[in-house]
């Protein structure tokens, strides 16, 4: 879907006001995308954004593509069925983690099994921003921010975990303050044949007082570093970490390799690509194998009515199956 | 025996079984042999929410006259376990037959865990009143005196000469054949041509000769012994001679046959009884022939020469996605539709509300059961009018259209996509568990009026771009906006579930909202003024009747049936059937019922859903309810004695029926 005409990240911007709170660290997901889809030169008018509920969900009123703004945790039924509908289309799904891990968590596990060729990103802030600062499924047991009377009761759901469980066939985590960081791994997730889950570690400068911007740069630990800040997330890639599944029979290792990374938090938090995996048959290949002109004839642009309306499909074969022939 | 004369081509047939037994294969067996001899078919299935073991039943009326209910008599009972008897045998007619095994007769009620302990207590009064004892041959003695005829079919015994004949080395491997040995002894016993078994039984095994043959020469042992044990039964099948071929089908064939004619692309759905069917059968025939006859070869040869279209069904993890999956499919512009019953229903509301203020066009198939919650799930009902009605939270506008019959599951599949599109709204397109599992032969429909339209679409090379950007929610004089699909060029737009402007961003001012809510309701109204009469209702009988019936969906069949007798018993009946129930038809319901001595609301549910409906939307109330809700549809003669007690004044205002097992 080249586009003859170079177009700029901020391209892909819309003048409509942005209202997240400054500071946020949705902002850095925002610029990401748009410098992303301009390095992929993709054409606008065949990109989707999808998204979900919260301040996350407001990302695609400020990105210059079809915005699809759904309902709380149903992004990705919604992408998922803009794209197998067209699956000529860019589709992105964009949400929060309340969005994705809690209201939408069986979207998610199923979102995995189907393995269809778009990419999710969570912005993964531990609270719930827009409904002030109510624990998410990802903040940490007995972490207290700001707005909870008590600390956290509940266990945190991994989302790496979860998205490998599940199925998902490319699974990194960006970090919203690292900017080239994160449009590479976006880029890499767009141009995934399957299904791509990015966790963005996103602070939320309002209502995360523990997970800061600070923290994740490791700011409280300048002085066991002579004074410089020692920051928490680190780059997998950095560290010689392949996490790709060259050969089917590494499914397990690399997997495994994955889950483990996956558990480290706290004073190594790892950013990157944790898994990839392009031995699966995605949704649409699959697809294509029962129903051969699925990509040439896709739902979305089959004809199906004449020049005066007259309906294309022929079910005469189907009523001849169910026809009872003349007694005389 | 019965000195009447022999009663020809009007016969009402039930057999019964434990589920996974083979009961529906049997009964279908039957009902296709009838047809083959020209008979009009009407089939009713029921059937316990469990895989195996419990009580199913499936009654078939074999007719040279229309039918479209099922009637409470049954002239011939094939059984083939004692439950069936216990269970129907008071519903046999004097005159009527059972089929049985003779090897059951010791069999007591007591013995039979599968019947519930109210039913056993009211069969075990019932044998004391008859003054037997508890066991399957006291039962068969007792419907003897009344002038049953006992027709004992030794299955073991048969199985064991089909054993030998075919070598099978294992009884076990042939037991379920018994079904079919049931159906030969019923063919039989009212005397069709066995040649109409076979017939149906290359369509019921789909011609695997082996199976066929084998089941052919079990049915025809039957088929013979029956005839030898009752010579001269009363009710009797004989072919009528028939030029024409019908469709012989279910009301999920229908509801799938309808979508694909009018073009669904996209099918999401989740496993729920007696939704799923639809969704099965679309699956089984995803890739689809096109019939490019219309198309000038110049405008699109190649589309002509390489024919080719499908549709895409999606099986996802709840409801919740399959609405949302069917709208993300809707906005690319392919005609997207989910289908489910209420307890899934339940979980679409948010996503129904979210296709009303985005303006998307979606349908949703409604096969009503029996609720609240879980209910009775194979059991019918009519009880989702107000649900589907006020389905989500605030203002929704959607457009609510209800079959009564196959040939209209067919066209409402197609008419439900051009509404979702013409008016850009959610369509809710209801239908219940009866028409699902229903079966019958049909004339085939001519479908030649109908034609597909799309509504307000944005076309290619619109001119639309950054120097002249598309509004999706453009405001104007017509409330309906020209509709982009993702992916057009130079069409770029939002959606939100908040309220938005005419991009489609979020907004909460206050007169944008006014606008946007005046203008998503005002595409009601024009949906008023634009959908015909002939789609809106269909009114039966004499003008000006004194008792106007009105009713909604499947009870269309039962109803009319009952009208045809009583109009022969020279009442001044008539029947207003309403499919359009959102908008909704007042005028023509003002027009029908205003002047008529008794207006009778006739519905499958507790509380008069469509009554209330009436009331509010004209002002004008139904004199008598004749109600419904045990889980059982009803039958033509309930709601014909319960129609001509209101007409002599002998009924309460509200009659509720009971019948059925």
């Amino acid at each position: 879907m080249a586009l003859e005409q170079v177009l700029k990240a901020q391209d892909f911007a819309t003048e409509v006001h942005n209202d997240w709170c400054p500071g946020c660290g949705d902002f850095g997901i925002l610029r990401t995308i748009q410098m992303a889809l301009a390095e992929l030169k993709v054409d606008p008018y065949r990109v989707a954004m999808v998204s979900g509920i919260g301040c996350s969900a407001k990302t695609v009123h400020y990105i210059k593509t079809y915005g699809v703004h759904t309902l709380h945790g149903r992004v990705l039924p919604v992408a998922q069925g803009v794209k197998l509908a067209n699956p000529n289309l860019e589709v992105v799904a964009v949400g929060g983690d309340g969005d994705g891990m809690g209201i939408g968590g069986a979207h998610f596990v199923n979102a995995g099994r189907r393995n269809l060729d778009m990419l999710y990103v969570l912005f993964d802030n531990g609270v719930y921003g827009l409904t002030k600062g109510q624990a998410s499924p990802t903040l940490k047991l007995g972490v207290q921010t700001k707005s909870l009377a008590h600390p956290n009761i509940n266990e945190a759901v991994n989302p790496i975990w979860l998205a490998l469980a599940a199925g998902a066939t490319w699974v990194g985590r960006g970090y919203s303050y690292d900017v080239k960081h994160l449009k590479d791994l976006i880029v890499q997730g767009i141009r995934h044949k399957g299904y791509a889950f990015l966790d963005v570690l996103q602070p939320c400068p309002t209502y995360n007082d523990i997970n800061t911007k600070e923290w994740y740069g490791g700011e409280d630990r300048a002085e066991q570093n002579g004074g410089r800040a020692l920051p928490r997330v680190y780059k997998l890639d950095a560290e010689a970490f392949d996490p790709v599944v060259h050969d089917p029979t590494e499914i397990e290792d690399k997997a495994k390799q994955a889950l483990a990374k996956a558990l480290e938090w706290g004073d190594r938090i790892p950013i990157g690509v944790f898994y990839n995996n392009e031995h699966v048959p995605d949704l649409g290949e699959r697809i294509r194998q029962r129903i051969p002109t699925y990509y040439e004839r896709t739902p979305a642009e089959q004809r199906i009515a004449g020049p005066n309306g007259e309906p294309l499909t022929d079910i005469s074969k189907l009523f001849a199956r169910l026809t009872v022939p003349p007694s005389a | 025996m019965s000195a009447k004369p022999p009663r020809m081509n009007d016969l009402s047939w039930m057999i019964g079984g434990p589920q996974g037994s083979g009961v529906d294969s049997s009964a279908n067996a039957f009902a296709r042999a009838c047809a083959h001899a020209g008979l009009n078919i009407f089939g009713k299935r029921e059937y316990y929410s469990n895989i195996k073991g419990e009580h199913s039943y499936f009654t078939v009326r074999a007719s040279s006259g229309t039918v479209r209910s099922h009637m409470d008599d049954v002239h011939l009972l094939a059984t083939f376990d004692a439950e069936t008897a216990f269970r129907h045998v008071r519903e046999v007619v004097d005159d009527g037959a059972i089929v049985y095994d003779p090897a059951l007769g010791k069999t007591k009620v007591s013995d039979i865990p599968t019947i519930e302990h109210r039913l056993a207590g009211e069969l075990k009064t019932y044998l004391i009143s008859r003054g037997v004892g508890e066991s399957l041959d006291d039962l068969f003695t007792s419907a003897k005196q009344r002038g049953v005829t006992l027709i004992p079919i030794p299955y073991n015994g048969l199985l064991e000469q089909i054993a030998d004949e075919f070598n099978v080395d294992a009884l076990s491997k042939i037991a379920r054949m018994v079904n079919m040995l049931a159906v030969g002894a019923s063919l039989g016993v009212v005397g069709l041509d066995f040649d109409y078994a076979v017939r149906s039984l290359n369509d019921v095994f789909r011609g695997k000769k082996s199976t066929v043959d084998m089941n052919a020469s079990g049915a025809h042992k039957a088929y013979d012994l029956a005839k030898t044990l009752a010579p001269d039964f009363r009710y009797r099948l004989q072919t009528l001679p028939r030029k024409e071929p019908r469709l012989f089908l279910s009301g999920s064939q229908a509801g799938a046959l309808g979508k694909l004619y009018g073009g669904l692309r996209v099918q999401t759905y989740y496993p729920i009884t007696p939704a799923s069917d639809e969704s099965e059968f679309l699956e089984a025939n995803e890739v689809l022939d096109l019939d490019g006859r219309s198309i000038p070869e110049a405008e699109d040869s190649k589309f002509v020469t390489e024919k080719g279209a499908s549709v895409l069904v999606v099986q996802t993890e709840d409801e919740i996605a399959a609405i949302t999956m069917a709208i993300g499919a809707a906005l690319t512009g392919a005609r997207a539709a989910t289908a489910t019953s209420g307890p899934g229903f339940c979980l679409m509301m948010e996503g129904i509300g979210y296709a009303s203020i985005n303006e998307i066009p979606v349908v949703i198939t409604l096969y009503q059961r029996a609720g609240p919650s879980t209910g009775m799930p194979t059991r019918h009902e009519q009880g989702d009018l107000r649900f589907a009605l006020h389905a989500g939270h605030g203002d929704s506008p959607r457009i609510i259209l209800a079959s009564g019959d196959f040939e209209e599951m067919i066209r409402d599949g197609l008419l439900s996509f051009n509404y979702a599109e013409r008016y850009q709204m959610p369509v809710i397109h209801m239908v219940d568990k009866a028409l699902a599992n229903n079966s019958g032969t049909v004339a085939v429909p001519d479908l030649t009026d109908l034609r597909i339209d799309r509504g307000r679409m944005v076309v290619d090379g619109n001119g639309y771009g950054p120097e002249h950007p598309y509004h999706r929610f453009e405001l104007g004089d017509n409330p309906v906006s020209p509709r982009a699909v993702i992916g057009q060029h130079g069409t770029l737009f939002w959606n939100t579930g908040d309220e938005h402007d005419e991009t489609g961003h979020i907004t909460e001012d206050p007169v944008l909202r006014d606008m946007m809510m005046e203008k998503r309701e005002a595409k009601l109204q024009l949906a008023n003024q634009e959908i015909p009469d002939s789609v809106k209702f269909h009114y039966f009988g004499p003008k000006d009747a004194q008792t106007v019936l009105v009713s909604w969906g499947s009870t269309k069949g039962p109803i009319l049936d009952a009208l045809d007798q009583l109009l022969a018993e020279k009442e001044s009946v008539g029947f207003l059937q309403l499919r359009l129930l959102n908008p909704f038809p007042t005028e023509a319901v003002l027009a029908h019922l205003a002047k008529a001595k008794h207006r009778v609301d006739v519905e499958m549910n507790f509380s008069a859903q469509l009554g209330g409906l009436i009331r509010e939307r004209t002002g004008i109330a139904p004199t008598h309810l004749v109600l419904k809700y045990n889980g059982r549809p009803m039958s033509n003669n309930e709601v014909h004695d319960a129609i001509r007690a209101i007409i002599r004044n002998q009924a309460p205002p509200r009659t509720v029926l009971t019948r059925g097992a």
